[in-house]
């Protein structure tokens, strides 16, 4: 019990201090940034006819001259407090814009998550069963292309195919355009996130696969496999009995660890597909220093990359017998 | 008799392995040569060899699941008729099992129980593995653990008992006691005694010729790929009484006799010399045992020297 306590002290700790850390670089990256706040979303003609008094008045809304330390403090001080401050460029709370967003990037994500996953793992145990069979060959050079292939371009590709030419998906945005918001089904919202879910699906795909096969070939040569096959298992009992088993393990790791990957992902995928998600906030918020709505993305996406790990962390624990016995024996 | 039965009959076996060298090229590399070995309904066989030489490939041919890269050449008789891959495939874990040498040939993530049942759920199968575990003082509770929760003690009879849910009539042993004491090898020794005593075939193999001594009925001499003699273990008891001298240098090399090593190291299997491969570190080696090396029978066993007498 004592161990437990341990064990989560030591991760809130972890947690503050990459909280911490992350929004601390992410605040001095857009500090450094050659972007002028003002000229960037006021513009270099509207800045020509104000007053002195007018962009003295803009420059303290933006922060243009505050010294960082002092910023950054304040910033920080009022988010430990439960106070994210309010967008610059939304006008509005930055829990209210990041809870709006989140909702659209966060079933795009669900999506692909899932279905990288699910599609990573059956492609990974087929090819390393079959390891340098012609079908290993086809699932390991389509994961070494689509995992040297930039997300970007290849949802251009697919907006080109299904949207230009084909025209049987939206071109982009989460909802039709030029429809009241009460107006929008569910079915529209679906057909809007068909594209940037499979863009990211596929991007998710090859790197599940290519470690999932890597783990397979790995137990498929053990000799726990050998011993299986003299006792006279079938391949299907040993893939059933044993391969699924032991290879479900790292798998499940690499699913959560993956959740980084598609986060990132997002931000390239959102911002192709004009997809108003958080990836396409956090793109707007870095071109047009929005600190706060910045800082925030930040933090929440620090928090879901490090709740993603833990989970791997933690369900290791709970199914692996070696240490969940084991550290009970112990 | 029943008993005297020939069960397995292996004749000039070998197994070379596919081997991609500078490129492109493909070698084949014999690791194993000329192996012969036959074992009797009731009878403990034992192959003893230095490690290297090859003696896990002969358990895998036998079972057939030598890697893809391994072929294999020569007679396998199993019962009467030839050890095709069909009948491997039926016989083993059923007829021929194998018994191996750790705990790192279980399925780490699975339980004893199941996995000894391999995965069958029946009645019949349950009931049979209760019986096994009873038969080896194995409580009930041990079905439930995971292999690594097994002590010291249960593990080798737990090996034991994987062997035992079909009907073994070969069993082989493949280096089943490594690094035990003398205390623990004798008792997994005579769990396999006690197989052999129920009329079933055992091979053992192993790189310890003390406890193949214990235990076995005959004792085949395996050196570089290739088995140099055949002798009854009773034959082991004085140098005189063995035939090659590969044998009577694995006598002399027991504590009890003095522990006297010869020079020299079991040659790999690239750089074998021609003829006998013991030649080099053979004292009456002569111009003629660089030739072929049949194998005779010499006062009751077999040899592959030509100044065995």
């Amino acid at each position: 019990m004592k161990a437990h306590f341990i064990f989560i002290g030591k991760q809130t700790i972890r947690m503050l201090l990459l909280t911490f850390f992350v929004s601390l670089a992410a605040f001095i990256l857009i500090s450094i940034s050659p972007i002028d706040p003002l000229q960037a979303n006021v513009g270099q003609v509207a800045l020509g006819s104000m007053s002195p008094e007018q962009i003295a008045k803009l420059e303290a809304y933006w922060g243009v001259g505050e010294p960082p330390a002092e910023r950054f403090f304040t910033w920080a001080g009022d988010f430990f407090r439960g106070d994210m401050g309010v967008s610059l460029l939304y006008r509005q709370p930055v829990a209210k814009v990041i809870g709006v967003k989140l909702v659209n990037s966060l079933w795009l994500m669900a999506i692909a998550w899932l279905m990288s996953g699910i599609a990573g793992f059956v492609l990974g145990v087929l090819a390393g069963l079959r390891e340098g069979s012609l079908l290993d060959k086809l699932i390991k050079g389509y994961s070494l292309l689509i995992a040297s292939t930039p997300a970007f371009w290849l949802a251009l590709v697919l907006l080109m195919v299904f949207a230009v030419w084909l025209k049987i998906l939206p071109i982009g945005l989460s909802v039709p355009i030029g429809v009241e918001a009460s107006g929008v089904t569910i079915a529209d919202r679906i057909r809007h996130a068909i594209l940037p879910a499979v863009t990211l699906s596929i991007t998710g795909i090859a790197n599940i696969t290519l470690h999932t096969r890597e783990k397979m070939i790995e137990i498929m040569e053990s000799d726990y496999v050998l011993f299986a096959r003299a006792r006279g298992e079938s391949t299907f009992e040993i893939v059933k009995n044993h391969a699924l088993r032991n290879v479900l393990l790292p798998a499940l790791t690499l699913q959560f660890a993956s959740i980084s990957e598609i986060f990132g992902g997002s931000v390239l995928v959102e911002q192709t597909f004009s997809y108003p998600g958080l990836g396409q906030a956090a793109v707007t918020a870095g071109l047009g220093s929005d600190v706060p709505l910045l800082l925030g993305i930040t933090v929440i996406s620090a928090l879901f990359v490090f709740g993603g790990n833990l989970t791997a962390n933690l369900l290791y624990g709970i199914i692996d017998p070696r240490i969940r016995r084991g550290g009970a024996r112990a | 008799m029943e008993e005297k039965k020939v069960i397995l009959d292996i004749r000039n076996f070998s197994v070379s392995f596919e081997q991609y060298e500078k490129g492109f090229q493909k070698t084949k590399l014999p690791v194993i040569r000329d192996l012969d070995v036959t074992v009797h309904g009731g009878e403990m066989v034992a192959v003893v060899g230095s490690s290297g030489s090859g003696k896990s490939l002969l358990a895998h041919g036998i079972l057939g699941i030598l890697p893809y890269n391994a072929s294999m050449g020569g007679e396998l008789i199993y019962d009467g008729a030839a050890l095709t891959k069909e009948r491997q495939m039926a016989l083993r874990g059923n007829e021929i099992v194998l018994v191996p040498q750790s705990l790192a040939f279980l399925d780490p993530l699975m339980k004893i129980g199941p996995q000894i049942r391999k995965g069958k759920k029946d009645r019949a199968s349950k009931e049979r593995l209760n019986q096994i575990f009873a038969g080896y003082h194995l409580k009930e509770e041990v079905q439930g653990l995971y292999p690594f929760e097994l002590s010291g003690g249960m593990n080798r009879r737990v090996l034991v008992s994987t062997a035992l849910m079909g009907t073994p009539r070969l069993v082989i042993a493949d280096e089943p006691t490594p690094g035990l004491h003398m205390e623990m090898v004798r008792r997994v020794m005579s769990h396999f005694r006690e197989l052999a005593d129920k009329g079933a075939g055992v091979l053992l193999i192993t790189h310890d010729l003390e406890q193949a001594l214990e235990v076995a009925d005959r004792v085949v001499v395996f050196y570089a790929g290739t088995t140099v003699e055949d002798a009854p273990a009773s034959d082991f008891r004085s140098e005189e009484t063995l035939r090659h001298p590969y044998s009577k240098a694995l006598w002399r090399a027991l504590p009890q006799n003095g522990l006297q090593f010869i020079k020299g190291t079991q040659p790999y299997v690239k750089e074998l010399p021609k003829g006998c491969p013991f030649g080099p570190r053979c004292e009456s080696c002569t111009e003629q045992c660089k030739g072929e090396i049949p194998s005779r029978e010499v006062r009751g066993g077999r040899v592959r020297c030509i100044h065995a007498v």
